[in-house]
């Protein structure tokens, strides 16, 4: 009689498992786990800590936070930024300062581990939360973070 | 007079009396060929389209929605696609049986829906062994799968391949005895003529408890006809890549996946005749309304296409030696206990008959 | 007919497949040669290196912080487990104890990696019996997870949360919710887990007595996590050796002395539960402190050598670091669970079927970065 035993048994689990299918066939809304994802732009949000990429923020009068202290360069494990600076006459004190000529930030070694983040003790540089990178060309992906005619803002020092 | 039935009969005296008799049968027969390939060949890609619909809504996703309104022309793209694809093949193929196999599935797959009556009256091919016919014209498919694996010179495609033709013949055997068990009960191997004697009530109901059984040993092995889940060991994704199939590119490949669905659409359309009465309305709704059969028997086919698809996206896939044991060890003597009580049900006339 | 006869009058000839690099069923870009008679498997030979990265050495060059995010990239689907490795042996060597907080956090978070893993492997684990329907199943709860992760850390893969000395930050206000809401969601589908592929006929069939692995050759494997104790060794680094907060928590260590595919199977799944479980223990009384101890922004391990172990989704990690007082360790050795665990695979695939191969590979649960580094 297992035999027989084995049969009922065996078709009962398989109607178990249709039955898992089956209710979310009838019951759940469809698709409810798909993100449409070119469609909902306009609604997606990332959370506001999602490593994007790295950005330096400036504030409206073109002035940034960077003060050249290379210390995300030393920070970054894999050569992803390259700072470009020179000593010049800070017009206002009369001395020579470290100022930044380009904060070269290649996108396409990162590695979103936020350690020159981390690093940054001027809070100059941070994550955008933007994810759409996909460029036609890799040399697209070197950027220079501090836009042209930028300086540091004043009284910012490392 | 019904409007379908008029049209075929007006097509009919029309071409009779504008050429000899010979040439308009010949005439008659390529017509309906023709008409019968376009609407399956369209028929297939719309089930296509529905497994890949009803797997995304069993798997909580949307399924294709960009091509078309509601992704209803998206088949027909990847049609298109498959069509403009070349045709590769691997150097030692035996380039002969290579490009052969692809046509003897498609075929042969074609061939079986000739028999089937969709309404009264409208078959293609009312022969009066129907269900032998369909019986030996799909075990002719399963050659061109074991053609197609043996070509390609492809250890997976010919692992593939012979797994094919373990489980097809294993499995014809339960398909056959079971439909053999409703051929007993309705006496006739015409598939029109079990559609008549279902006007008594549906054979499912007329056969009662062996037509059940015998209903639930033909969908397993049916599933295991078309090679679909969960006895898709011949193109066992995870296990041999695509199997069978792993060589062939563009329309050569589209066959073979049409085939599938059609020999799909063919277990479900045998199930329909022989168990649900066909094009036949429940309890006669729409008797007077001829044409409404193919509803009817669409609908119903569509029920089973369903339930077959319910199994591919629930069930794991079993293994080459247990596809054997439960053929050989449960499917085969239960359903030959089946057709010993299903005799005896006949004999002793407990049909339930309304 | 005796079998015998028809051998020796037939010439049959072993054949060899390549499963893989490309192949469905290696997640990833592992190599398998097989020795097939028909179906009969009669030798896996894996052939690595197709993504050997050459992290151990990458770590040399680097400082110990940087070293950290490199273990995202080796075990992917347990990385946060991972950086807690290093930072414990780091930690342990500059003997910094690190604030409640941050082990209770991290213990969290490292449970909801385990959860996060099991998830997708039980995806897996029935794509590769052909059950297509769970991988979304299961890859629906695993969002939820990596919502909480991406919130919190910032990323949904490769955290790189943890650094020596704590944390990077401290968790997202709504963590606590969300892992609650998440810990409610998953209890009502766990057991739909079950009834959709555990309990099934076929999967039983399929993994009942297929891939049998003693204790004893789980032990001289080196065989850890869910494949050592679904073979009944005690293996279970939370327990024996607990780090973090694991030693204020009361959870089972799940053991089955089957050691078959289903035994693997069933010690995942209960491991679910265990995690939960743990989870919930913790989730409510966070203790309040700082994320962080402040370190040197170089940090030098003193002279000697370090060995850390923690408890990963796929077994024992080892992280063995020889310093000689730099800011670079001189050598740093991973002792990876998914390497000794892919060595058993010939011995418990021999004699079975290809189907039966496909079904214990995926309850070995391998990560091929894992194995390659």
């Amino acid at each position: 009689m297992s035999y027989f035993g084995n049969i009922y048994r065996g078709i009962k689990t398989l109607l178990t498992g249709m039955s898992v299918t089956g209710k979310y066939f009838l019951t759940s809304r469809k698709g409810a786990i798909t993100q449409q994802y070119p469609d909902n732009r306009d609604t997606l949000k990332m959370f506001d800590r999602f490593r994007g990429e790295v950005v330096m923020p400036h504030d409206e009068v073109n002035e940034h936070r960077c003060t050249g202290c290379q210390k995300c360069e030393i920070a970054c494990p894999n050569g992803s930024i390259e700072i470009i600076w020179d000593r010049q006459v800070d017009p206002e004190t009369g001395k020579k300062k470290k100022m930044i000529d380009q904060h070269i930030y290649h996108l396409g070694m990162c590695t979103m581990c936020g350690l020159c983040i981390e690093a940054c003790p001027t809070d100059a540089i941070k994550w955008a939360q933007n994810f759409e990178n996909s460029v036609y060309d890799r040399s697209y992906l070197t950027k220079v973070l501090n836009k042209p005619g930028s300086k540091v803002k004043a009284g910012i020092e490392d | 007079m019904n409007i379908t039935l008029s049209i075929t009969k007006n097509i009919h005296n029309w071409l009779f009396s504008i050429m000899p008799e010979g040439i308009a049968s010949i005439a008659e027969m390529v017509l309906i060929a023709v008409v019968y390939l376009a609407i399956f060949a369209v028929a297939g890609l719309y089930l296509v389209l529905l497994e890949r619909k009803v797997a995304a809504w069993f798997q909580l996703r949307i399924g294709p929605n960009r091509v078309g309104y509601w992704g209803l022309l998206q088949t027909m793209a990847d049609a298109l696609k498959l069509v403009s694809k070349e045709l590769t093949g691997t150097v030692k193929a035996d380039k002969f049986l290579y490009n052969l196999a692809p046509y003897f599935v498609i075929v042969t797959a074609l061939m079986a829906l000739a028999v089937f009556p969709f309404t009264q009256e409208f078959q293609a091919f009312d022969i009066n062994i129907g269900v032998l016919f369909l019986l030996a014209i799909s075990s002719i498919g399963v050659i061109g799968i074991l053609l197609g694996g043996w070509s390609s010179n492809n250890k997976f495609a010919l692992i593939g391949a012979m797994r094919s033709g373990v489980q097809t013949i294993s499995y014809e055997l339960s398909v056959g005895l079971s439909i053999l068990t409703m051929v007993l009960i309705s006496g006739s191997l015409q598939l029109s003529e079990i559609v008549e004697v279902q006007k008594n009530g549906w054979l499912i109901v007329q056969g009662h408890i062996p037509a059940v059984i015998a209903f639930m040993i033909f969908m397993i092995a049916g599933t295991a006809e078309t090679n679909r889940a969960p006895f898709d060991l011949v193109e066992a994704e995870s296990e041999l890549g695509a199997g069978f199939h792993t060589e062939y590119s563009g329309m050569k490949f589209a066959y073979f996946f049409l085939a599938e669905f059609i020999n799909m659409f063919i277990i479900a359309a045998i199930g329909t005749t022989l168990f649900f009465g066909g094009w036949l309305s429940p309890f006669g709704i729409t008797e007077s309304i001829p044409w409404l059969g193919v509803f009817w028997f669409v609908g119903k086919t569509l029920i089973l296409v369903f339930l077959m698809m319910w199994f591919r996206w629930t069930f794991p896939r079993l293994r080459i030696d247990q596809l054997l044991t439960l053929e050989w060890k449960y499917l085969l003597p239960l359903n030959l206990l089946n057709i010993v009580l299903m005799a005896l049900i006949v004999w002793l006339n407990l049909t339930i008959q309304f | 007919m005796d079998t015998n006869i028809a051998n020796s009058n037939l010439k049959s000839e072993d054949y060899f497949i390549n499963m893989g690099p490309q192949h469905p069923a290696t997640h990833g870009v592992l190599r398998l040669l097989l020795t097939i008679d028909g179906e009969i498997i009669k030798k896996v030979e894996p052939d690595l290196g197709y993504i050997h990265r050459s992290i151990e050495k990458m770590c040399e060059r680097d400082s110990y912080q940087q070293i950290v995010h490199l273990t995202d990239r080796m075990d992917y689907l347990s990385s946060h487990i991972n950086n807690e490795a290093v930072c414990l042996t780091v930690e342990n060597a500059l003997e910094i104890e690190v604030p409640e907080r941050v082990k209770v956090i991290r213990t969290i978070i490292g449970e909801l990696t385990r959860l996060a893993s099991h998830q997708l492997w039980w995806g897996v684990m029935g794509m590769d019996v052909g059950a297509l329907t769970t991988y979304f199943y299961g890859f629906r709860d695993r969002e939820l997870i990596n919502d909480i992760f991406e919130e919190t850390c910032g990323a949904r893969l490769t955290m790189n949360y943890n650094i020596p000395g704590g944390l990077m930050f401290d968790i997202h206000p709504n963590f606590v919710k969300r892992t609650k809401d998440f810990i409610a969601h998953f209890k009502t589908k766990l057991p739909e887990y079950d009834r959709l592929l555990t309990g099934n006929v076929i999967f039983q069939k399929r993994m009942k007595g297929v891939g049998i692995l003693t204790k004893e050759d789980a032990i001289s494997f080196g065989a850890t996590g869910p494949v050592g104790r679904g073979s009944g060794f005690s293996c279970d680094v939370r327990k024996h050796h607990p780090y973090s907060a694991l030693d204020k928590v009361t959870f089972k260590e799940t053991l089955r002395t089957e050691g078959d595919s289903l035994a693997r199977y069933e010690v995942r799944i209960q491991e679910m539960w265990e995690s939960m479980s743990i989870i919930e223990q913790l989730i409510d009384n966070i203790p309040e402190g700082d994320f962080k101890v402040a370190t040197n922004a170089v940090i030098k391990l003193p002279k000697g050598e370090f060995y850390q172990k923690v408890e990963t989704a796929r077994g024992e990690l080892g992280v063995y670091v020889v310093s000689t007082g730099t800011k670079n360790p001189y050598r740093l050795k991973f002792r990876s669970p998914g390497f000794s665990n892919l060595s058993l695979l010939n011995h418990i695939a021999v004699g079975g079927k290809i189907g039966d191969l496909v079904a214990s590979m995926a309850t070995l649960d391998i990560v091929v970065p894992d194995i390659d580094r």
